[in-house]
């Protein structure tokens, strides 16, 4: 017993107090700002292995970055990623960076589904589903929960049912092989119910995006309720999501 | 001599390994191994040329430090006498190879799909319709669970046959995650792609998987990497050994309901992690390898901060886990549960520390160094009893073994050295193979290239092929609710072998 007091004491205070403020430790990948510096475009275009950058003007689509940090390596003058966290939208377009812009990337409360604030604001049950997610997002979404980022103290919470849940989750860019359960879960959500993708496989296919192994057509079917870009995705990059496309008015 | 002897990370040209007839290649192979626990079969797979398939068959040896490639060409008509009939340890390379060629083998015991791999021989078959063992009987019944399970976890379904609460037999049926991603290495034409393949592979062990990428990338274009390169890998690895160790300690106690461990565990990875995030911008590790380059140079400023991280983590790390092996209700519930015998494990061929566990001595760390291994002069934690208790020992003292590499790392960092970092292009008509121990265990990667020097086929091989099956006999007679603490305590990737 005075062993556990002991251990719980050297602990000390663990938990984030402010997981929408706290800043992250060392360098971080979180939003690319780009200026509008003239840099050979083709050979930056070239170099993203996920085809994320367009140009007319240069712009970055986080929903399909990796954010592996190449161009930045490569173009320091024209891309630097900043080391704000906030990288969620229920708009798949305001996940699109373009030249000059360095704003912060929001849910738009105008096209948030009228019921998720009244049903969902005080309380969020989801339930996850990892289709081809390679245990990265999957680690980082657990750890949403752990004792320092609690996301329970904001009632959102991972369950094991989904009949039990008012979402899914979906990590991984969808195999073949996995698309059927992802449908048989999400029928399986009672209504009202929403959709969240993690990390850019969910989000865009990432790398796995030319794949002939992956179906993506359950995502034809149904509107995406917030995209949560990363890979993985950081947990105060879900955490904040979450909260964005719940609570804000 | 109807073989080659090859070192790791070595290239040698496709024409150089010699080729026999089927007979021979099934004596040879089989001699290799039988009676012989310090070799085992690291990869073993097909590839098609022209009507024929090609079998190209790998057996490490762990005294020598070599390993011993051999081929020979079959034709898909002729069915063929399985390696498996005499060695279980062939059982999922075999399957693979009828998966996706359509080779039939007369005496394979189990000629079960692996994954559905998307480019499998025989379309018809489909994920929903796997041929599950059962036995029919009034008195047992089945558990079937998943794909998709109760946590935060990949998908995999397990099919119990259970006597009462006793379970049987467990079939692990995989293929859920399978995203084609060895065909996409070969698609996938920018160095850069492939890097970031390589890291996706099993995100848990994106260290692992793409430090084994870089051996093999750098080795086909001739690239003679410097010390300040390995030092960054060697780091890495037991980083990343050291983080996931800890939350694995966390998983188990939260499967026996010990809160307390479940907790601080699963926090002391944090300070690990974000380390990670501190030298290279990312908590698992992804774009910190990148083949022929030091992509993040490890700064003595970085060394300062490390050993500040450790020096906390330490004594946190040892009063926890002191505590946990002096719980009487932690131990009862970890000794004797899960048990794969020594004999289990060398028939199956386990790696890591699936193969540590139950005293067989299979550390790539030590029997094919790579990196800085071979100044750390390693020497590989082995237990005897094959049970929960001996993994979570290992993990323990793996992860005070990882402390101890990392700080005699940091006291002599290795200075960054500017290089152009252009690589030639790969060698053509070559193959080569990569092998690293991972901290789940040997990960080995195969690739050939055509006369172009193209890759023309990039073979992935995770631990968890291997150790999917030990999991499976090891929870035999136990009750169906130690399964949790059985599966934990492999942790296994299910993305790593579906590829
Ligand atoms: S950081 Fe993103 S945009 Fe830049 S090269 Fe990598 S994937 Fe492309």
């Amino acid at each position: 017993m005075i062993d556990n007091i002991k251990i719980v004491f050297h602990q000390g205070k663990q938990f984030i107090p402010n997981p929408t403020t706290v800043e992250v430790p060392g360098v971080f990948r979180g939003r690319p700002v780009i200026s509008h510096e003239k840099v050979n475009e083709a050979e930056l275009l070239n170099l993203c292995p996920t085809d994320a950058i367009t140009n007319n003007p240069i712009s970055i689509d986080l929903g399909k970055c990796t954010f592996c940090g190449e161009c930045a390596r490569c173009f320091p003058e024209k891309i630097s990623f900043s080391k704000d966290y906030k990288l969620s939208s229920n708009e798949r377009n305001r996940l699109i960076i373009m030249e000059g812009d360095d704003k912060q990337i929001e849910v738009n409360p105008d096209t948030v589904r009228k019921e998720i604030h009244r049903i969902f604001g005080k309380s969020l049950k989801l339930r996850q589903i990892s289709a081809g997610g390679d245990n990265s997002c999957e680690w980082e979404l657990g750890a949403a929960n752990n004792v320092q980022f609690d996301m329970s103290r904001y009632g959102i919470d991972f369950v094991a049912s989904p009949r039990h849940a008012d979402g899914i989750v979906i990590t991984g860019p969808i195999t073949k092989n996995m698309a059927d359960a992802v449908q048989i879960c999400y029928d399986a959500t009672p209504d009202p119910k929403i959709i969240v993708l993690v990390g850019t496989d969910a989000i865009s296919g990432g790398i796995f995006a030319e794949s002939t192994a992956i179906d993506r057509s359950f995502l034809e079917k149904y509107p995406v309720d917030l995209y949560i870009p990363g890979n993985p995705a950081h947990p105060l990059t879900i955490i904040n999501g979450l909260l964005d496309l719940t609570r804000k008015h | 001599m109807n073989y080659i002897s090859i070192k790791n990370n070595q290239t040698i040209l496709l024409s150089d390994i010699p080729e026999s007839n089927y007979e021979w290649f099934y004596d040879k192979n089989i001699d290799l191994v039988t009676g012989h626990p310090e070799r085992h079969c690291v990869n073993y797979f097909g590839y098609k040329s022209g009507n024929n398939i090609k079998l190209i068959c790998c057996i490490a040896d762990d005294l020598t430090h070599e390993i011993l490639i051999s081929t020979c060409l079959v034709n898909k008509a002729h069915d063929l006498e399985s390696f498996t009939n005499k060695l279980l340890c062939f059982e999922k390379f075999e399957r693979e190879i009828h998966e996706n060629f359509g080779i039939n083998y007369i005496d394979h015991p189990w000629l079960k799909p692996v994954r559905y791999a998307n480019n499998r021989f025989d379309k018809s078959r489909v994920i929903a319709n796997y041929p599950f063992y059962s036995i029919d009987s009034e008195e047992l019944h089945e558990v079937g669970v998943g794909p998709i399970h109760a946590g935060i976890i990949e998908p995999g379904h397990f099919r119990f046959i259970c006597n009462g609460e006793q379970i049987l037999h467990l079939e692990i049926q995989l293929g859920y995650q399978h995203r084609g991603i060895e065909q996409l290495f070969i698609k996938n034409k920018k160095l850069l792609q492939r890097a970031t393949l390589a890291e996706s592979i099993a995100g848990d062990t994106a260290v692992g998987h793409s430090v084994t990428f870089a051996h093999v990338w750098e080795s086909l274009c001739d690239f003679q990497t410097t010390r300040d390169i390995e030092f960054s890998r060697t780091l890495a690895l037991e980083l990343e050994r050291l983080a996931i160790h800890v939350g694995d300690l966390s998983g188990v106690c939260t499967d026996i309901a010990y809160q307390l461990g479940s907790s601080v565990f699963g926090r002391l990875r944090t300070p690990i992690i974000n380390f990670l995030q501190e030298w290279g911008g990312n908590r698992l590790a992804k774009g910190l390898i990148r083949p022929g380059r030091n992509q993040f140079p490890f700064t003595p400023a970085l060394g300062q901060r490390l050993k500040q991280v450790l020096d906390i983590f330490e004594p946190e790390f040892n009063e926890m886990v002191e505590k946990l092996f002096s719980l009487p209700s932690a131990l009862s519930r970890f000794e004797r549960t899960g048990v794969v015998s020594n004999a289990d494990a060398l028939s199956i061929g386990a790696v890591g520390m699936a193969a540590r566990m139950t005293n067989v001595n299979r550390d790539i760390r030590s029997s094919h160094p790579f990196s800085l291994y071979h100044d750390l002069n390693h020497h590989p934690i082995l237990k005897r009893h094959g049970d929960v208790y001996s993994r979570v020992q290992i993990r323990r003292e793996e992860v005070e073994q990882s402390i101890s590499y990392i700080r005699k790392l940091i006291s002599e960092i290795e200075p960054f050295i500017v290089q152009d970092g252009i690589l030639k292009t790969p060698k053509p008509n070559s193959f080569c193979l990569s092998l690293v121990e991972g901290w789940r265990g040997e990960i080995c990667h195969c690739a050939l290239t055509d006369k172009n020097g193209e890759l023309m086929l990039y073979k992935i091989k995770d631990p968890s092929f291997h150790n999917w099956l030990a999991l499976a006999l090891s929870v035999r007679n136990n009750e169906i609710s130690d399964f949790p603490i059985c599966n934990k305590s492999f942790n296994l990737s299910y993305s790593g072998h579906d590829l």
